[in-house]
Parts: C-alpha cells; sequence; structure tokens
C-alpha cells in the first residue's frame, strides 16, 4: 500500500463521516463540524496528490488545499455567527420544528 | 496591447474596488458609491460585449503567467452575455435599493452592510462567469455564498436566520462535494485549466466520476429539483432587492459553470446518461415547482417556487445536445435566451412584489385585492412579467420556448416540447391566479408610496425589457455563436 493510497482512502472515509453528519445529525453545531471534517477529507486526498508525480512534489494541490482552507475557515464563521443568532433570537438548535409562519 | 484586453479583469476589479470603497466611506454616501461601480460596470460590460463581437472569445492571462501555471479568464460570448445581464439587472436592483434601505429600514442593524456585501457578490459573480479554471469556480462559487447566505439574513429576523442557515448548509455540502471532484479530476488529468482539460479528456472512469460529482454538486446550487428545498425560503424571506438578485443571477451563476463543465470541458459523450438526467429532472421541475407555486398563498413565495420551475426549462438543452450541431445551438440559444429573459422578468416580478408587499404591510395574496386601483404601474409589472413566464408572444419567453421546442422537434424528442407547453400553461393558471386578486374591484387600504420613482418604474422597466426582449434575439444568436461554449478549443490568448 503506497502513501497515496492511505491519504486517499482516509480522506474518503472521513469525507463520508462529514457526509453522514451533515444530513443525518439536526444540530446545527454538529452540521458546522460536520462541513468541516467533509473539507478536512478532501483535504487529505489533495494532499496525497502531492506526491502523483515522481521526482519533487507537485506544488498545485498544496495551493489548493491552502485556499480551501482559507475558504472553509470563512463559511464556518459564517456558520457560527449565524447559528448563534439564530439561538439567541429563537433558542433552539435545529431548523426542523418550524414556527408558524407570520408576516414579517 | 490595448485596454480592451483587460476588460474581464477590470470587470473583476471594479466591483472589488467599489465594495471596498464602502468600509471607508460614510455610511450615507454608499450608495453613491453603488450606482457609480454599477454604472461603470454595465460599461464595462457593454465594451466587453463589443470586443467579443468584433475579435471573437479571448483569453486573458491573469499576471502574465498563462495555463498550466496561472489562472486564465476566458471571455466568450456565453460569459459576455452573462456579464452584460448582471449589469444591467444589478444597476436596476442597486438603485431599487437605494430607496429600499431607507427610512424605517435603514434601523436595522444589518442592513447597513448591504452596499457591501452586495458589490462583493457581483464581483465575484462577473468572476464566475469569467474564469477559465476548474478550481477558481469553487473559489468563486463560495464567494457568491457567502455573500449571498449573509445578504438573506440581514433583518436577522427568525425566519431569514432559519432560511440563512439552511442556504449556508446546503451550499457548504455543494462545495466540498465539488472540490472533491476537482480533486479527483486533478488526479486523473494533472490538469484544472478548462480548454487544457478539453483538450486531454479521454475516455476515464475517475475523470467522469470526478465530473459528474462536481455536476450533482452544482446542481444542489441551482436548486434543481429535487435539490430546491433551500431555495424557496431563502428567496421568500430575503429584503427584496436581495431576493431580485437571487433569483435573476446567483442560481444562473452555478447554471453557467454546469454549461461550461458540460459543454466546454466535456467532450461529447463523456458523461452518457447524465444529459438525459438533467433534462428528466429539468422537466420535473418545470412540473412540480408550476404546481407548488399555485398552492401558495403568500406573494413572494409564490414567486419563490416559480423560480424553481422556471430553472427546469434551462436543463432541457442537455438531452438535446446529441442531436446535432444545428439542433444543439437552437437549444442553447434557446436556453441561454431562457436564462436572460427570466432574469430580467423576474428581477422585475420580485421588486415589484416587494413594493407590493411593503405597501400593503403583508405578503398574502387573499389580502391584496384591489392593488391594481392603487398601485397600477406595480400591477402591471407583474402583469408584464407574468406574461414572459408564461411565454406569449412578442416577449422573450416565447422566444425561448420556441427555440426550445423546435430543437426538441427537430431532434425527434417530442416530450420536452409537452413538457415545455405544458409549463407555460401551468404559468399562466398561477399567474391569472394572482392577477385575479389584484385586478379585482374592491378598495384597497395602502400605504403612500416611499419613492414611486424608483420603486415603481426600475421593476417596470425591467419587466418590460423582458417582455420585448424578442428585439435582441439576433444579439444573442450571435454571440451564442461566438461562444467557446460551442467551439469548444481555438481560444487564442
Amino acid at each position: 500500500m503506497n502513501h497515496y493510497l492511505v491519504y486517499g482512502l482516509g480522506g474518503a472515509l472521513i469525507f463520508s463521516i462529514g457526509v453522514y453528519g451533515m444530513l443525518a445529525r439536526p444540530h446545527l453545531l454538529h452540521k458546522v463540524v460536520a462541513a468541516n471534517l467533509m473539507g478536512s477529507g478532501v483535504f487529505l486526498i489533495l494532499i496525497g496528490l502531492g506526491n502523483r508525480v515522481q521526482g519533487r512534489p507537485d506544488p498545485v494541490p498544496q495551493a489548493m488545499v491552502l485556499t480551501g482552507i482559507v475558504v472553509t475557515v470563512a463559511l464556518t464563521a459564517l456558520g457560527l455567527a449565524i447559528v448563534k443568532r439564530y439561538y439567541t433570537v429563537t433558542g433552539l438548535t435545529t431548523l426542523d420544528d418550524d414556527p408558524p409562519e407570520t408576516d414579517a | 496591447m490595448s485596454i480592451a484586453h483587460h476588460l474581464p479583469a477590470l470587470l473583476v476589479v471594479t466591483p472589488l474596488a467599489g465594495a471596498a470603497l464602502t468600509f471607508v466611506t460614510e455610511r450615507r454616501r454608499d450608495p453613491v458609491v453603488a450606482v457609480l461601480t454599477g454604472l461603470t460596470i454595465l460599461g464595462l460590460s457593454i465594451g466587453l460585449v463589443i470586443r467579443v463581437l468584433a475579435a471573437g472569445p479571448f483569453r486573458y492571462e491573469i499576471g502574465s503567467w498563462g495555463a498550466p501555471v496561472g489562472i486564465d479568464l476566458v471571455a466568450d460570448g456565453a460569459s459576455a452575455l452573462f456579464v452584460l445581464l448582471s449589469a444591467v439587472v444589478g444597476l436596476a436592483v442597486t438603485v431599487y435599493a437605494t430607496d429600499y434601505f431607507r427610512g424605517s429600514r435603514a434601523s436595522v442593524c444589518g442592513h447597513g452592510m448591504f452596499w457591501t456585501l452586495w458589490l462583493f457578490m457581483w464581483t465575484s459573480l462577473n468572476a464566475l462567469f469569467l474564469t477559465g479554471d476548474i478550481f477558481n469556480v469553487y473559489v468563486c462559487l463560495e464567494l457568491v455564498g457567502i455573500s449571498a447566505v449573509a445578504l438573506v439574513t440581514l433583518n436577522g429576523g427568525s425566519q431569514a436566520l432559519r432560511a440563512g442557515a439552511r442556504y449556508l448548509f446546503s451550499s457548504m455540502l455543494a462545495a466540498m462535494t465539488y472540490l472533491l471532484g476537482v480533486a479527483i479530476v486533478y488526479s486523473a488529468t494533472g490538469s484544472l485549466d478548462m480548454g487544457i482539460l478539453r483538450s486531454t479528456l479521454v475516455s476515464d472512469p475517475a475523470a467522469a466520476t470526478g465530473l459528474s460529482l462536481m455536476v450533482a454538486a452544482l446542481l444542489l446550487k441551482t436548486a434543481l429539483v429535487p435539490a430546491h428545498f433551500w431555495l424557496p425560503s431563502a428567496h421568500g424571506s430575503a429584503p427584496s432587492p436581495v431576493s431580485a438578485a437571487l433569483s435573476a443571477l446567483v442560481v444562473k451563476g452555478s447554471y453557467f459553470a454546469i454549461l461550461r463543465l458540460m459543454i466546454s470541458v466535456a467532450p461529447p459523450g463523456f458523461l452518457p446518461g447524465v444529459d438525459i438526467v438533467l433534462g428528466v429532472l429539468g422537466a420535473t421541475a418545470i412540473i412540480w415547482g408550476s404546481l407548488q407555486a399555485l398552492a401558495q398563498t403568500r406573494i413572494k413565495q409564490l414567486v419563490a417556487y416559480s423560480t424553481v420551475a422556471q430553472i427546469g426549462y434551462l436543463f432541457i438543452v442537455f438531452p438535446l445536445a446529441r442531436a446535432g450541431t444545428d439542433v444543439f445551438l437552437l437549444a442553447l440559444g434557446g436556453a441561454l435566451f431562457h436564462a436572460i429573459t427570466h432574469a430580467l422578468a423576474k428581477s422585475g416580478f420580485f421588486l415589484a412584489a416587494g413594493s407590493l408587499a411593503s405597501r400593503f404591510g403583508y405578503e398574502r395574496i387573499d389580502e391584496m385585492a384591489g392593488a391594481a386601483r392603487s398601485a397600477p404601474v406595480l400591477v402591471m409589472t407583474l402583469a408584464l412579467a407574468g406574461v414572459t413566464m408564461m411565454g406569449l408572444p412578442p416577449s422573450g419567453g416565447f422566444a425561448a420556448k420556441w427555440m426550445l421546442v423546435s430543437a426538441a422537434l427537430a431532434a425527434g424528442q417530442w416530450w420536452w416540447a409537452l413538457v415545455l407547453v405544458t409549463g407555460g400553461l401551468l404559468a399562466a393558471a398561477y399567474m391569472f391566479r394572482l392577477l385575479g386578486v389584484l385586478l379585482r374591484d374592491s378598495p384597497a387600504a395602502l400605504n403612500p408610496p416611499s419613492g414611486a420613482i424608483r420603486t415603481e418604474w426600475v421593476p417596470l422597466s425591467l419587466a418590460a425589457g423582458a417582455a420585448l426582449l424578442v428585439l435582441a434575439s439576433p444579439l444573442v444568436t450571435e454571440l451564442v455563436n461566438t461562444s467557446v461554449l460551442v467551439l469548444g478549443q481555438g481560444v487564442t490568448p
């Protein structure tokens, strides 16, 4: 088993756990963490791609990971801000139970 | 190298500069900055259209690096068309918003951020339409998503926060899936540039899996049935200018990325079956979205479900792509024409519906009887936009449906034509239901208009533009024909 396969399979596993969390967990904080897990899974796969070619490592996937981390941090910050505000306003931590519609 | 060559970069830099400027200027000057930025973008977009028509598609190498090391922008007929479209709709939304965010609404704490977020969103949309790199598409989509979610939650109410959270989580799911697709495509091909991918992609299960994942992620962003669950609440509970921009432009952004992947990047027959699936989902969206729109009791929800239905039309082009170049060009023209028409009509509709709702003080359709007498311009706008969505001549909706129906019949796939016609009838049903109430002869207690010119005539001009868009069909056809979407390759730097 070479390095690439370890990273690839590990990344795919972590990604799948993230997908499960996003879809199956109702708690909003779980969803934020799950989205980050999905991201980490993809980043692992990308890092593994670094030694795709023989010889020196390929820098392009690393550049993608760095950019991806920045995007994920921004998304996470926005997500946490919205979840916190949502909790303050409604006292709820899930999106499931809809309150009666009112005219805003 | 002339200044015209730098237009793609200028189209991204200008709104970005405007957005940055709104951070340092006084709050009350923000609308002025935004309108000036919008006017500049409109000028630049017209320049881009002229340049593409005169000299054909071209690549812009950012920092003169060039692919595969650098990231290239690609300006072709399709991207010029969408950039111009977002300039027109964007300017209208900006002018409308200068009135919308005044008075009592100005005191809502989040509303002050509208201008910055809106210009950031415009920046990322332009970048999305112009990029020629699949990873850059991911970055642009996320920038659009972040600003769009923040815009949805501007008023900070529980409805808006709930809608924003749902929008954000589906957006995150889509983003990570898209990125996984990019990783797989890169591992199979070693390239991210659309042009290089087009010439190097060979039949390869890994690359096909990666591309399919990317397309699936984009479907979630475009809200194609059954991935539309986040759209009605997000579009329905956002401030009206935001709803208009989301419905008209943001869903078109991810649709444009799908066009790029399915038609510019994937060689014909590379993703067998995916084109049929897209067509079937599109047809389902047309019928299901229209039926849902019929059942809505609140005006902005009705418009949002109508968007779900209208998105479906855009996907009928994919199963027709294999039926020969002439049929395909006709279908592509129809789809792009539909995208433009829908953007103009729907933004006009959302803005007018917003004005109507704020003059009534509520959004329930049944209690809006008699609106036609007190707010004739707004009801006229809704009627004109409605005519376009039904696809009656001489509206752009008619031209678009005509092209799609002709292409379907020419390809011998009459069932798509049947769905298109049924969709038109259902649109007529939900539009007449709304107009029937508005035109009812009863006294209505409306609040006086705030800034009549801006809140009434801006939506009216958008809707009228959509209704008369048939006049622009030669320009659209010309741009479709000068499109890399069709040429595949041969874009000279």
